[in-house]
């Protein structure tokens, strides 16, 4: 089997980042697929997977009566999806489906926790990034809250 | 006496008992004289038909959010500073038709009014108005795109320039190098003199269409002594200028300061009235509006003067963009002395005074301009010592 | 007073001279989504009305009013003039109203244009928000005709909702090119939609092009063309390749009324695009 290191290694979400480092995420690692329709998780469910999405696209929906899955944001190749493995209580806050064939490596919460308590230093790297990641998704809600192709703008 | 054939830069003397064939003289070739008149308390540019209406014996005392008339103790017809009106008035009126439609069975047919328009002689406009009246041929002749009525009215127009033998309070033509003498743009020029029991104009000829409207009139060669007692009016206008405003390096302060926390402070004094833009002899902007009957078989477009003082002038999908008093003054102000000059070449500002005069609340530009200046110019100068010293340690 | 119509009729350019407009029919008025709509004209005189993407027209609606609207139509059919708006005003609504036959009055084509010439050798991003489709669609049209004059050619296209797509079936017929890259993302799904749900400047860091050798225009409402164009220089887009076009209250769309200044520009004829390097002072200032 192909190692997963040079994948991840090369991955912007992990630029720069210690090789050292590297091969401890690659031990939390694993290939998924998943089929189009399929959901990945539901609200609620533990969350113990963060996913590097290397084709197709998952979308996060909240479930509405009356109207069912809401999405609220999408994401695709090259993104990163999913951080609440990485804070308590380690649950899932929406419903995520595939909206097409979808492959991804998923790393393992309960692996990569235990890895950062023992090494401070990957553990500050991953919060880093994590925190660019929660920033700059909080911008994109901030926009999409303004409403600006409404007819004030 | 053979009367000598004015040329360009010919110098002469009109008599005040003559001064009346002047005016002959241009009813005769055609024009519709405008000139200053006393109405209203006021001394605005009306149609005159005689010299007599000028306003002999008058003058006017103009201070920031005042304006009031004088006797003079002679007789002077062009012994004042500037009034509310300027030529705009005629060559840019505040109203202009562009066109009326009739509705029909399908569509709609428009009609143009292309009746002759007048030809105007200005009489007496200062040298400050002729430079305005330059700006906004800059404004409506020079682009891509140009403003025909106003191009027709202008080419058809006629100017004799009186220079300023006073000033006052608002006055500060000659920080902006616009006067109190005009150089340019009049096609005859006056300068009056009172000397004792004399009274008489001296008047300059700058261009062939002024020199014709002289052949009409009764004058004579100017001695040396008249010459040098006009010069020394128009001088003495020089040294009366109420107010300065410092020219140099404004414009970069201006533009890179749009934030100053000087335009929260005139914001607190202006009352968004817009009465400076409708007195300023320069600012041109308008809006259109139609106007139809009842029954909406007729309408008019109509252009109207504007001012960027109103909530309405920026108004796009559902807002305005300047939504602040503070960003209505920062255009209107930032426009004339800066923005102007990336537009047009110079600035937008003759020193007339006029938008010191006529504002309610008597803000006054020269100031605003000074404080923004010692604000934000001082801070800008200090930080390039900064960097000096930093360049030398 | 003198008729005019037919004065006005015989002109074309020169027809921004002047402030009478000339007389136009509606071929065909059809409703987009809810708020927007487009309108076909044919000039009543059969004449062609040559344009430049990302010029605008003044169109006049009788005894209504006047007002710019971006040309949204194919620049090689000048013989027909395409808008599409927004219900957004009193003129924007009567023209709603009207119908295939009735009569406005265009003055145009005011404005710049999109820099299609100069874009030509490299890649070419059209990044567009709402509305801000229309004035877009003309530069596409001119792409897609000369297709191999560019490298890449990609559109990403931001809206409110599934319901708010402009020009949904030719957007299908665009993506089904296998040379043009065509990415729509909406800010709430409502229906079941497929596609991107995230704000459009989230497509720019990974969409397929070669930042220090890519054109890019972009058209929307000012909040979603300034994190579009940092998002573009995130990516390395140099300033001078941005172009962006701007919107301002205009009365007679040839720089004399002085309503469209933004600073020193006029957005009527220095505009409405723009360089993004020679608005980038002006760009974020408040109320400017």
């Amino acid at each position: 089997m192909q190692s997963l290191e040079p994948y991840l290694a090369e991955h912007p979400f992990l630029k720069g980042m210690d090789r050292r480092h590297i091969e401890l995420l690659v031990g939390c690692a694993s290939n998924v697929r998943f089929d189009e329709g399929q959901y990945i998780f539901r609200e609620g469910d533990e969350s113990n997977q963060f996913y590097f999405i290397r084709h197709g696209k998952l979308a996060l929906e909240i479930f509405c009566p009356h109207k069912g899955g809401i999405v609220v944001h999408t994401r695709t190749a090259g993104d990163v999806l999913g951080w609440s493995w990485l804070l308590p209580p380690h649950l899932r806050h929406f419903d995520c489906r595939a909206v097409d064939l979808t492959r991804a490596i998923a790393l393992d919460g309960t692996c990569l926790r235990e890895k950062c308590e023992q090494d401070h230093e990957l553990g500050y790297e991953i919060m880093r990034r994590f925190a660019h990641l929660m920033e700059s998704e909080l911008l994109e809600l901030r926009l999409q809250l303004l409403d600006i192709y409404g007819k004030n703008h | 006496m053979e009367k000598p054939k004015p040329k360009l830069g010919d110098q002469m003397v009109i008599s005040r008992s003559k001064f009346g064939t002047l005016f002959t003289s241009l009813q005769k070739a055609g024009y519709s004289i405008i000139g200053p008149t006393v109405s209203n308390e006021a001394i605005v540019y009306q149609e005159l038909s005689s010299c007599e209406e000028l306003p002999q014996g008058w003058t006017d005392r103009r201070e920031p959010g005042t304006y009031r008339l004088e006797k003079r103790d002679d007789q002077a017809l062009f012994g004042f500073n500037v009034g509310p009106h300027s030529p705009k008035k005629y060559l840019f009126p505040p109203e202009h038709v562009f066109w009326t439609a009739q509705r029909k069975e399908s569509g709609y047919e428009v009609y143009e009014d292309k009746s002759e328009l007048p030809r105007y002689a200005f009489v007496g406009l200062r040298a400050c108005e002729v430079n305005a009246v330059l700006l906004q041929d800059k404004v409506f002749t020079s682009g891509e795109h140009v403003d025909q009525h106003y191009q027709k009215l202008r080419d058809a127009s006629l100017i004799v320039a009186a220079n300023c033998t006073q000033a006052d309070g608002t006055c500060f033509c000659v920080s902006m190098g616009t006067g109190p003498k005009a150089e340019k743009g009049f096609d005859l020029a006056l300068t009056e003199v009172l000397d004792g029991e004399q009274h008489y104009f001296v008047v300059e000829v700058g261009s062939k269409r002024g020199a014709a409207v002289l052949g009409g009139v009764s004058f004579r060669r100017a001695k040396p002594k008249e010459l040098k007692l006009a010069e020394e009016a128009c001088d003495r206008a020089a040294g009366q200028m109420g107010r300065t405003l410092e020219t140099d390096g404004l414009k970069d302060i201006l533009q890179s300061n749009p934030d100053s926390v000087h335009w929260d402070k005139v914001a607190k004094r202006c009352l968004s009235c817009g009465n400076c833009t409708m007195v300023c002899p320069t600012c041109f902007c308008t809006t259109v509006v139609d106007r139809t009957d009842l029954k909406g078989t007729s309408c008019e477009r109509i252009r109207r003067w504007d001012s960027c003082f109103t909530n309405e002038f920026s108004y796009i999908n559902g807002g305005s963009v300047r939504q602040s008093t503070k960003s209505r003054y920062r255009q209107w102000m930032m426009h004339k002395l800066a923005n102007w000059i990336d537009q047009f070449g110079t600035m937008g500002c003759v020193g007339c005074g006029r938008c010191i005069t006529w504002c309610p609340v008597g803000i006054d530009i020269t100031q605003e301009a000074a404080a923004i200046r010692e604000r934000e110019g001082d801070q800008a100068s200090i930080g390039k010592v900064k960097e000096d010293e930093h360049a030398v340690t | 007073m003198e008729k005019t119509t037919n004065i006005t009729a015989a002109v074309d350019s020169e027809s921004c001279g002047t402030m009478v407009p000339r007389p136009f029919i509606i071929e065909k008025i059809r409703k987009n989504t809810a708020d927007t709509f487009t309108i076909e004209l044919k000039a009543v005189d059969g004449g062609d009305l040559k344009f430049l993407p990302g010029q605008f027209n003044m169109l006049y609606v009788y005894g209504v009013g006047e007002i710019p609207i971006s040309i949204s139509g194919d620049p090689a059919r000048p013989n027909t003039q395409v808008h599409t708006t927004r219900v957004v005003g009193n003129v924007t609504r009567a023209l709603r109203r009207l119908e295939a036959g009735d009569t406005v009055g265009v003055r145009g084509p005011f404005g710049t244009a999109w820099p299609i010439k100069e874009a030509e050798g490299n890649d070419i991003i059209l990044i567009a928000g709402g509305i801000g489709l229309a004035p877009l669609r003309p530069a596409i049209y001119h792409i897609l005709e000369k297709r191999r004059k560019y490298g890449k050619a990609i559109l990403l296209y931001g809206t409110r909702t599934p319901a708010d797509i402009l020009y949904i079936k030719q957007l299908e017929q665009w993506r089904s090119r296998f040379d043009f890259e065509v990415d729509v993302t909406v800010d709430r799904d409502v229906e079941g939609w497929a596609g991107f749900v995230g704000v459009v400047t989230t497509l720019i860091p990974k969409a397929p092009f070669d930042p220090l050798n890519t054109i890019a225009l972009t058209c929307g409402p000012e909040v979603m063309m300034r994190f579009t164009v940092m998002a573009l220089q995130q990516r390395g887009v140099p300033t001078r390749n941005i172009y962006v076009s701007m919107e301002r209250n205009m009365k007679c769309g040839a720089g004399l009324c002085g309503h469209c200044q933004m600073g020193p520009k006029f957005v009527c004829k220095d505009g409405p695009v723009f360089t993004y390097e020679s608005l980038k002072d002006l760009f974020n200032k408040r109320e400017i």
